[in-house]
């Protein structure tokens, strides 16, 4: 029978034993310290004004930043955590802004835009202009000595210029009528004026606008060639076209 | 037995000499006509009819010894000597053959050794001149010196500025006054104007200078081609044809106001200005119509009318300055241009010449005669508009004046009738020339850049 109640002490007392151990070790690891407070975070913002620009004007670039102790704009450095500064950019440019500090880093951009004035030369890719194909494709018309009539020999230039000027209806030009040097200063200019209306009224009649055509003369008074001989006589007896710009 | 007059080249004193020709004594008529007149103001006989006067012009007498009055004295004798000699009704004696001794008044006429030989003037134009600080006084007489009882003809006397151009218009006055008495009333043209274009820079511009081609200047600068200057009759106004920014047009410059006045612009082409006689119209070219036609308008611009209606050219119009009621023109609507005659209303059209290229008439202030440029015998390659021929616009016999010298063109009458002036290339160059109107005294006017249209002033 006294064997039976040792059971039982050696029993509880292992229990117990074991229920110490358990609690014990609990309370034997330390609590972990409490970390430091997290820095806060820096924040930024940048702004343009205005954001749109012409080349050569200029744009005022403002900015904030907190919690930063790095500041810095691309393009321009460091710069104060928070200012402002005038700039002229002479191409379209995205500004940003990068704050540091032990909280982190932020970014903001902003982005300027230059106009940049219309390019003098037409792109290469629109090809003549309507004044240089007028000098390509519209032909001068040659005369007789002292005729105004336009001869068999030039239908061909006249017929192209008319197609030409169809294809153009809004060309406007003048025909100067010339004659070479030979005979009198005012019945040169006279005649020069027959050329030009004749070549005119063809004009006209193959369906080219009358309000799109200035007729005048230029007599012998702005000869293309100087020598007298044939050659350059036939030269000077001319209708010649002159694009109005 | 002569070979007509209109197609050879003789010396001059020979072809005058021809009586047989009925043409060049047209010329000779309209040359000399005045002296029948003449004998009514003067009282000698001797010396007038056909055989020009003779006239002896010993240099002026000046007191002053100081380099002012010898260059004033030098440019009034070489002015009045020049005036005379171009006057056409002269013979001037050689001055190696006048007696010795200064003429400054009429107490130093030896009038023997002036009316014999060598000298046998029938005429003595002598004279003084005296510089008083400023001031210059000239007198000077025209002595009949085969009237030694009553020789004086003429006794001015001027007072002017001492100065090389008023000095130069006092020799002007008294040769005018001169020619005025021996002929046959008609008021010389020494004081006269010629206006003309002159080019060399790009451009042309409308000038003007003394008959004699003193003085040459500028009127307008408009930087482009003007041309066809036209003198109002009464001198206030010179009319002529400007490529402005619509094309040509006919302007207007007032001589009085130095400056442009108003005149309509009426589209096209607008051409070779000529003024009527009486001042109150102008005709010229305008192609306003779409073909050169000859319009008609008021000085001013206004109530303009059409008065040819033909195609191709027609420009150049020219009044007759006597009776205002024709209009000589050239056109080419036969194809190479001629001359041609309208009355003033657009009737009546006559065409003057037959062949060749007939350009720039000009109508003589007695109404008689034209006077136009004429390449009679047109070929393939030659140039038109050569030489300067006059036709008696009745009869249409003609002379021609000028031969194988240069291109001759824009000829223009003197307002007397005894000259012409006109455009030549004979120097080298497009310049202007003078010439009696029988073809004679032919002399250059011009000497630098181009001068071409001349126009004479009517008075």
């Amino acid at each position: 029978m006294k064997h039976e109640r040792m059971k039982w002490i050696t029993l509880v007392f292992a229990l117990g034993a074991i229920m110490m151990l358990g609690a014990c070790k609990k309370k034997v690891a330390p609590p972990p310290p409490p970390p430091p407070p997290p820095p806060a975070a820096p924040t930024a913002s940048i702004s343009a004004n205005p954001t749109t620009i012409d080349k050569g004007s200029s744009t005022t670039l403002t900015w904030q930043t907190t919690n930063a102790t790095d500041v810095s704009i691309d393009g321009i450095g460091a710069v104060q955590p928070s200012g402002s500064q005038s700039l002229n950019p002479t191409d379209s440019t995205t500004y940003t802004l990068t704050a540091k500090g032990p909280g982190g880093t932020q970014t903001a951009t902003t982005r300027v835009t230059v106009n940049q004035p219309p390019p003098p030369p037409p792109p290469p890719a629109a090809g003549p202009s309507e004044e240089e194909l007028f000098a390509q494709n519209v032909k001068d018309i040659y005369f007789d000595y002292d005729k105004y009539d336009v001869r068999a020999d030039q239908q061909a230039a006249l017929q192209a210029d008319i197609a030409f000027l169809k294809q153009h209806p809004n060309v406007r030009f003048t025909i100067e009528g010339h004659c070479d040097e030979r005979g009198s200063t005012e019945y040169n200019l006279a005649l020069g004026q027959n050329r030009s209306d004749a070549v005119k009224n063809a004009l006209v009649n193959g369906g080219i606008s009358t309000a799109n055509i200035t007729s005048t003369s230029l007599g012998k008074e702005k000869p293309f060639c100087t020598e007298s001989n044939e050659q350059c006589w036939q030269m000077n007896r001319v209708d010649h076209f002159v694009y109005q710009k | 037995m002569f070979p007509s007059a209109s197609n050879v080249n003789m010396p001059h004193a020979q072809r005058r000499n021809q009586p047989s020709h009925f043409a060049l004594l047209l010329v000779l008529l309209l040359i000399f006509v005045p002296f029948v007149h003449a004998q009514d103001w003067i009282r000698t006989g001797t010396g007038l009819g056909v055989e020009k006067i003779r006239l002896a012009v010993p240099d002026f007498k000046t007191g002053g010894t100081d380099a002012q009055s010898a260059v004033l004295v030098k440019v009034f004798n070489d002015t009045l000597w020049n005036d005379l000699n171009r006057a056409g009704i002269f013979d001037m004696d050689s001055k190696s053959f006048y007696p010795l001794g200064a003429v400054g008044t009429p107490a130093d006429v030896n009038f023997s050794a002036w009316s014999s030989a060598p000298v046998n003037a029938a005429l003595l134009a002598f004279g003084n001149m005296s510089v008083t600080g400023s001031n210059m006084t000239v007198q000077g007489w025209l002595y009949d010196v085969k009237n030694v009882t009553s020789p004086q003809v003429l006794g001015k006397q001027y007072q002017d500025a001492a100065t090389e151009q008023e000095s130069r218009i006092t020799a002007h006055k008294f040769a005018d006054e001169i020619i005025f008495r021996l002929g046959g009333g008609i008021p010389g043209i020494a004081e006269s104007k010629i206006f003309f274009v002159h080019g060399g820079d790009g451009h042309k511009e409308i000038w003007g200078m003394d008959y004699d081609g003193a003085n040459p200047h500028a009127i307008t600068h408009l930087g482009t081609f003007s041309l066809s200057p036209r003198v109002s009759p009464d001198g206030s106004r010179v009319a002529f044809s400007s490529y402005t920014k619509t094309g040509w047009e006919i302007l207007m410059y007032s001589l009085d106001l130095n400056r442009l006045v108003a005149f309509p612009k009426f589209g096209g082409t607008n051409l070779s200005p000529s003024w009527s006689p009486d001042g109150t119209k102008i005709a010229f070219s305008s192609s306003r119509s779409g073909d050169p036609e000859i319009y008609l308008a008021d000085s001013s611009g206004a109530n303009l009318k059409r008065l040819t209606n033909s195609k191709g050219p027609d420009v150049s119009p020219v009044w007759n300055r006597k009776t205002g009621s024709q209009i000589a023109w050239v056109s080419g609507r036969t194809g190479l241009p001629q001359i041609y005659t309208m009355e003033s209303d657009g009737t009546n059209i006559q065409r003057i010449t037959d062949q060749g290229y007939a350009v720039s008439p000009a109508w003589s202030p007695n109404g008689q005669f034209l006077v136009f440029a004429w390449t009679r015998r047109y070929g393939p390659g030659q140039p038109g508009g050569e030489d300067l021929y006059i036709m008696d616009i009745v009869s249409k016999q003609f002379v021609q004046l000028t031969h194988d010298a240069g291109r001759n063109d824009f000829p223009s009458w003197s307002p007397d009738g005894r000259h012409i002036v006109f455009q030549s290339t004979r120097s080298g160059s497009e310049q202007i020339w003078s010439m009696l109107a029988d073809g004679t005294q032919q002399m250059q006017l011009t000497f630098s850049g181009s001068n071409t249209q001349p126009n004479w002033s009517w008075q």
